[in-house]
């Protein structure tokens, strides 16, 4: 990989990050305050069914993760056991893709 | 020869462990939250037969667990997005407090409303 | 008179820690502690030193797993319960004993184009930098750099990533992007970028906690990551 698209790479990452910054603010935010009284279908569908607010909030939170941690675990496999080069880049992109292909079947899922 | 805990024991190191660890638990959890929140193109009961199993007192530990480590690895990034975008000061070292203080109170504040 | 029990890397790879009873004095220092084993128990200790003043960076060794200058450390403050751990730098090929071979650290700081390139000659005016102009100010804090290889022995990142250049290296060249008479700053940014360059840097910050100049490596490393990105959005990367 040239060096240029290794600074992309870091580029999304860091632009991925800020992007889950928010989501997640979001996300504990509206968790801590769901399980109060307790967790219910119910009460999650009832909040996110047909809401197109809530579908276009999870899909670039799932972008965004989808993005990110493929980057992240690239790193992490590469330091902790010296796997690198283009075998490792495509399966990390395949597991980028499996990421978003399985949140957004999710964030769909509760839209209903 | 490496360098062992003598030469990491420093904050920025635990830093950055506490970082790498829970990236990659959450990174481990995520196809199994996907899956769980997929069980609702089953229908309603099938989401919750699966919320039911979670009432289990190990697996709200793990939940509890799972969002102290989401903060924590949140807070963390936010601290490193500081100290590589915004030109470097002294207080560098207080955001790692402040990045503590935050995933604590965050991880405390889902356990009191999940118990 | 109380006695030390040192432990002292024997060998290069394959080698073991051999102990040495040396007897402890007053504002004793670790280099005096290796100077003892060397002149009265074991002539074959090899290790480096030279101004034993702490202004040459030779006497660079792993103390009870921290690396540091053995000449500006007391043994009074590491020594505890009387036992001294002594090894060479990490991250380097060992040569014998304490001896490292410090060409790869060199190699690193070439491949960082760490040596200035201006334009100017000695037919044309003196080029002018203000000292508190904001570049200057960046360049000063961490022009002292002397190459002594601490936070290269410090780094973990060097530990897990070979090709990485390290923070002296990348310490060098954030001195010289912000020198404003350097022309080569295009080929010095890439030459810095990328996975063997300031983006594999993850803030341990080991670098800074040991450096005995108090130079911050992470601090520029940071902003070569700032400015390797500029850099690549406007195009001229």
């Amino acid at each position: 990989m040239s060096f240029r698209a290794q600074v992309l790479l870091w580029t999304a990452q860091r632009v991925s990050a800020m992007v889950l910054g928010l989501c997640v603010v979001a996300h504990l935010a509206t968790m801590i305050y769901a399980v109060r009284h307790g967790l219910s279908a119910a009460e999650i569908l009832g909040r996110t069914h047909g809401n197109y607010a809530w579908l276009a909030f999870y899909m670039i939170f799932v972008a965004a993760v989808a993005i990110h941690a493929p980057i992240g675990m690239r790193t992490i496999v590469a330091e902790s056991f010296g796997w690198r080069g283009a075998l490792v880049d495509l399966a990390v992109l395949v597991v980028g893709v499996a990421l978003a292909l399985w949140g957004w079947r999710a964030a769909l899922a509760v839209f209903g | 020869m490496k360098n062992d805990f003598r030469a990491r024991n420093h904050p920025a190191y635990w830093a950055f462990i506490v970082h790498r660890a829970s990236g990659l638990l959450l990174a481990i959890f995520l196809p199994f939250h996907f899956w769980a929140l997929g069980q609702a193109l089953n229908g309603a009961q099938a989401l919750d037969g699966f919320l039911l199993w979670t009432q289990q007192p190990l697996v709200k530990f793990g939940e509890i667990a799972l969002v102290a480590l989401l903060a924590a690895h949140m807070a963390g990034g936010v601290r490193l997005l500081m100290l590589e975008f915004l030109a470097w000061r002294d207080w560098q070292k207080s955001l790692l407090a402040v990045a503590a203080g935050v995933s604590l109170a965050a991880g405390l504040a889902f356990a009191l409303n999940v118990v | 008179m109380s006695l030390l029990r040192v432990s002292v890397w024997r060998g290069a790879e394959a080698g073991e820690f051999r102990a040495y009873d040396v007897p402890r004095q007053e504002s004793q220092t670790v280099l005096d502690v290796v100077t003892h084993i060397q002149r009265n128990i074991d002539p074959t200790l090899a290790y480096r030193f030279a101004c034993r003043v702490g202004m040459c960076g030779s006497c660079a060794m792993n103390v009870n797993g921290k690396a540091r200058w053995t000449c500006r450390t007391h043994v009074a403050d590491v020594a505890i319960d009387g036992v001294l751990e002594i090894a060479p730098l990490h991250n380097l090929p060992m040569v014998k004993d304490l001896v490292t071979d410090m060409a790869p650290f060199f190699d690193k700081m070439a491949r960082a184009k760490s040596s200035f390139k201006g334009s100017r000659t000695r037919a044309d005016e003196f080029a002018r930098v203000m000292p508190d102009s904001p570049r200057r100010k960046e360049v000063d804090a961490a022009i002292e750099c002397i190459g002594c290889g601490v936070c290269y022995s410090a780094c973990d990142v060097v530990t897990w990533n070979p090709e990485y250049l390290g923070p002296a290296a990348l310490n060098r060249a954030w001195t010289l992007v912000n020198d404003v008479r350097d022309v080569t700053n295009d080929e010095r940014l890439a030459a810095v970028a990328g996975d063997a360059g300031c983006h594999a840097c993850h803030t341990h910050m080991s670098c800074t906690e040991r450096c005995p100049k108090r130079i911050s490596p992470t601090a520029g490393i940071a902003g070569l990551k700032r400015a390797v990105a500029a850099a690549v959005l406007k195009g001229r990367l």
